[in-house]
């Protein structure tokens, strides 16, 4: 059962093979079992889901079922949740329940979908390893020593293992595609403004996206159908048709044209990664698909325009952890600023608080022009690269990240932990969206191959990366660590 | 040394929007503390503003009736600061492309001259919550029911000289916003206050003295006695040989005086920066024109209007069209009467001086306008005289009826002119009254006028004050002399 796709769990569920109720137990086992090791999970609701899959096998019983009817996921625990902790991987919000439902929530029950629980995350999605978060660090399934990746390192270790078919997950600078590259997962970043960001507890507003990180390309199509559309709560949301993503899969690829970004092939580029991404897009040329160089000449620039807008909107977005109305709050405060100091302090880990004091920095008098400023200035750059690499190409492809997954603890230095979304930041600066499909392997670690395009073409890289799919196996392999326990 | 007072206003005015600028919870004064708070006002985690439409409409109104620059993209920017009833650690505010551009606002003196006092711009902001220390033993409680009010901040420039155009400009900003509805201007809730920049310099030069910064004056008297303590201080600071430093200071009306609350060294940096959840407001023009042809009538225009087309005094028609209320009230009165001098009185005598006498405000009159028009028309056409027409105000203004003819009817006030039954009474009376009647016959013909007084007041009281007191005059006078 661990081992299917959505759309073989659907098409089982319709058989009557097993029921959803049956599912569930079978995945909250295995949780129970296995998830000692891995840490994806911060909060399993054991109770609701198995609620869930019984309400959702009654509507099936009544011939009711969609497409998402009974099927068991889990979210990031970014997602605010009624009544479930939501703790968004930070002692802060550790004693945190949301009172309400993100919209994504909203609509995956809608849906009928049955979550599973809460994944582990870096604190307040800022991290590239998953080993910021207060709950620990979570182990990549195809190898206990190293990373999932961050920071929706917990969703893509819970797929990668077999505890859930999808998760959720959410993309500031590369948070879902690299650790879904790392893991050996499909994960999609819509493009900005294509999902709601209500009640997604936000890091850095103008970069945010959540997307969704399954097995397949084909089940996040059918992901993606569920969270995208209409909602009147988010401001930035774009208010535009959803395509049948489902539908335009099998769309074949000659005539596809393929640019590979020179900038994405340099240094840094681990070889045997740079190989394998190679083969991938061959396998696209026997598609029919062609393929050119092609450059973005403002790539160098983005991880530092990211490392001063993506902070700037933090250091803001989390003034409101402050120990006052929820969340953390030191014991015995002698004054008001003592409450907030050291609720602060003590509530935040270190990379969220040098985030914040960057982002505190560069907002200052004296230094929002030469910092904020410019970095939009930058970012507006990028984007003209982006729009103007498509007018010539479909799609860009290349590395999801320099390297596969590296070993827990091995990377300490901050700066060369930010160059790990060298790749992927760009594209959230751009708003643009992008999927990190598994493309082969260094060693037993994966490595993700990223397929870019213009605004609101995921129909495009879904189809894309579906055919690719259908002429690879790179998808349909399983960590030793989720065999063995089968 | 003669010294000139610079002043310049930030008046704070809540707008009368039903739900809050950023979320949908209700923005009545006086609820339970934080029962009109919402997750977005609360700030919890992975809440969105969205811009509630009917506070853009209200600002843009106000910018069309100061005649000020709409421009057409305006940004909302965070102004980040800790507070514990500013619940997102951010004040949702506009910095650098407010939604107003420059504007001027007239104000009225004293000598009934006016002056042009330049408004520099207009934005919008949410409003914050507020902190409460009493109830509270060594703690204090928040009331997040204001969180995210909608305000508009009308900045003025440094034009006002003395705290009484201070006061005359804010009276103005007042009658304009109240005029046009989008605040119902109540002080006393908070819905209108203003921070006052103060500054002193020697008369005749030209650069800014070093200001002063009072913050939350809340009403017209608190805002002259700030300005007048203010002045009093820097220029005695400067003739001591001291110096005005940049401040914030406090306003207490209680000991009526200012003090300091910080200083320009302790102040915030606030770290504005665009609001990356709420996109740039753009305003097309057939909106702005829109609102523009819906614009009330406002108060210059209705002054002007009622001074020259309905013939009022300046006086006359500078208080009837001080307030809207007033305005209408007046109006309706006059429409229904006809007569536009006679409702002018009515509702700056009769009607205002009961208004006083029990602090109630026009809006709040138990007497409508309908109702004191027909009166008023009751009047002008002898149904009844003016002491009767004083009865039934008061038994309109006690509830002793709904209409003024009803009330008539029922006290029989009726006018009584028919001179048959004048002459009754008058001969009833001369008949009572043998003393006065011969003391009459005896006095000098030019002495008479006087004392025809008290038959007439006889006559009156026999009529229960009905008769037409001229025919009363008249026919007494006609008797009398016959008797003589």
């Amino acid at each position: 059962m661990h081992d299917k796709t959505l759309v073989q769990l659907a098409r089982a569920l319709d058989a009557g093979e097993f029921s959803s109720r049956e599912l569930t137990q079978h995945l909250l086992g295995r949780i129970d079992r296995l998830d000692g090791e891995l840490n994806s999970f911060i909060t399993v609701t054991f109770d609701q889901a198995l609620a869930a899959a019984d309400a959702a096998d009654a509507i099936r019983a009544k011939g009711n079922a969609g497409p998402l009817t009974g099927l068991p996921l889990a979210l990031k625990d970014i997602f605010c949740t009624r009544g479930v902790k939501t703790s968004c991987g930070s002692k802060m919000l550790d004693s945190f329940v949301s009172p309400y439902d993100a919209t994504v929530v909203e609509k995956l029950r809608a849906a009928g979908t049955v979550s599973l629980g809460k994944t582990n995350m870096d604190e307040f999605a800022m991290g590239s390893s998953n080993e910021n978060s207060h709950y620990g660090p979570v182990h990549n399934p195809w190898d206990l020593t190293a990373v999932p990746g961050g920071s929706s390192g917990g969703s893509a270790a819970a797929v990668a293992a077999g505890l859930v078919p999808a998760a959720m997950g959410t993309d500031t600078g590369g948070s879902i595609r690299q650790p879904a590259a790392f893991c050996g997962i499909t994960g999609l970043k819509p493009t900005y403004g294509r999902v709601s960001r209500y009640g997604m507890i936000a890091y850095a507003s103008s970069l945010d996206q959540a997307g969704p990180m399954a097995r397949t390309a084909e089940d996040c199509a059918l992901l993606l159908s569920a969270i995208a559309g209409h909602d009147l709560r988010d401001s930035t949301f774009v208010a535009r048709g959803v395509p049948d993503y489902s539908g335009e899969l099998t769309a074949p690829l000659s005539g596809l044209k393929i640019g590979l970004p020179r900038e994405y092939f340099g240094d840094g580029l681990d070889p045997a990664v740079e190989k394998a991404t190679r083969e991938a897009i061959a396998v696209f040329e026997s598609l029919g698909a062609s393929v050119r160089e092609v450059s973005l000449p403002h790539t160098h620039y983005a991880i530092p325009a990211y490392y001063v807008i993506a902070p700037a909107e933090a250091s803001s977005n989390l003034s409101r952890f402050d120990g006052v109305r929820f969340g953390h709050r030191c014991d015995n405060p002698a004054d008001l600023i003592d409450l907030y100091k050291r609720s602060r302090a003590e509530g935040f880990g270190d990379e969220v608080k040098r985030r914040i004091l960057i982002g505190t920095h560069t907002l200052s008098e004296g230094f929002f022009d030469a910092y904020y400023k410019k970095a939009q200035q930058v970012r507006r750059l990028i984007r003209q690269d982006f729009l103007d690499a498509f007018e010539e190409v479909d799609v860009l492809m290349g590395p999801a990240s320099p390297t596969p997954a590296f070993d827990l603890g091995a990377n300490k230095d901050p700066v060369s932990m930010y160059l790990q979304d060298i790749y992927t930041i760009a594209v959230n600066l751009a708003g643009i969206p992008g999927i990190s499909v598994p493309a082969g392997f260094v060693g037993d670690r994966p490595v993700g191959l990223q397929i870019l395009g213009s605004h609101f073409t995921e129909a495009r890289l879904l189809n894309v990366a579906h055919q690719f799919q259908q002429a690879t196996d790179w998808h349909r392999r399983r960590p030793a660590f989720a065999e063995e326990n089968a | 040394m003669q010294w000139e007072t610079v002043i310049g206003l930030e008046v704070h005015v809540q707008l009368a929007t039903r739900s809050k600028i950023f979320s949908g919870a209700s923005t009545a004064f006086g609820a339970e503390p934080n029962s009109q708070a919402c997750a977005v006002d609360l700030g919890l985690p992975g809440v969105l503003p969205v811009l509630n439409e009917a506070a853009v409409a209200m600002a843009v109104q106000f910018g069309l009736a100061i005649h000020a620059d709409i421009p057409e993209v305006s940004v909302f920017d965070r102004k980040n600061y800790f507070y514990p009833d500013l619940p997102k650690g951010y004040q949702t505010s506009q910095m650098y492309h407010p939604i107003v551009g420059a504007g001027e606002v007239e104000i009225t003196l004293d000598d009934g001259s006016t002056k042009r006092i330049r408004v520099h711009h207009a934005h919008l902001e949410e409003d914050a919550g507020k902190s409460l220390h009493e109830d509270f033993h060594g703690m204090t409680g928040v009331d997040l029911n204001r969180a995210g009010t909608p305000l508009l901040e009308i900045v003025s420039e440094p034009d006002l000289r003395s705290a009484k155009e201070a006061a005359a400009y804010l009276k103005a900003i007042h009658s304009i916003v109240t005029y046009l509805g989008i605040s119902d201007g109540n002080m006393a809730e908070g819905s209108m206050r203003c921070d006052v920049n103060v500054s002193v310099r020697p008369r005749g030069q030209e650069a800014y003295g070093t200001r002063a910064e009072i913050k939350n004056v809340n009403s017209f008297r608190f805002v002259e006695r700030a300005i007048a303590f203010e002045v009093e201080r820097q220029v005695e600071l400067i003739e001591d040989g001291g110096k005005v430093v940049q401040e914030t200071r406090l306003f207490d009306p209680d000991r009526d005086e200012t003090r300091s609350m910080r200083t320009k060294e302790e102040a915030n940096d606030y770290r504005y920066f665009p609001c990356p959840d709420l996109l740039p407001v753009v305003l097309d023009q057939a909106y702005v024109d829109h609102l523009r042809s819906n614009l009330p009538e406002l108060p210059a225009e209705k002054r002007a209007r009622f001074e020259h087309e309905l013939g009022l005094s300046a006086y006359d028609a500078s208080v009837l069209s001080a307030t809207r209320e007033m305005a209408d009230f007046f109006e309706e009165a006059k429409n229904v009467c006809g007569d536009a001098k006679q409702a002018a009185n009515w509702v700056q005598g009769e009607l205002s001086g009961a208004l006083n006498r029990e602090s109630l405000p026009i809006t709040h009159s138990p007497v409508s306008a309908r109702q004191l028009g027909e009166l008023i028309a009751r009047v002008m056409d002898d149904t009844i005289n003016g002491k009767a027409a004083k009865q039934v105000f008061q038994a309109l203004w006690n509830g002793q009826g709904a209409r003024a003819d009803d009330i008539i009817e029922a006290q029989g006030l009726k006018q009584v002119t028919d001179s048959g039954a004048i002459e009754a009474m008058i001969d009833q009376v001369i008949e009572e009254s043998p003393a006065q009647v011969a003391q009459y016959r005896d006095a000098e013909p030019d002495k008479r006028g006087k004392m025809i007084g008290y038959f007439v007041g006889q006559v009156m009281k026999a009529s229960r004050g009905t008769a037409n007191p001229q025919q009363v005059n008249q026919l007494l006078k006609e008797k009398l002399d016959a008797l003589c």
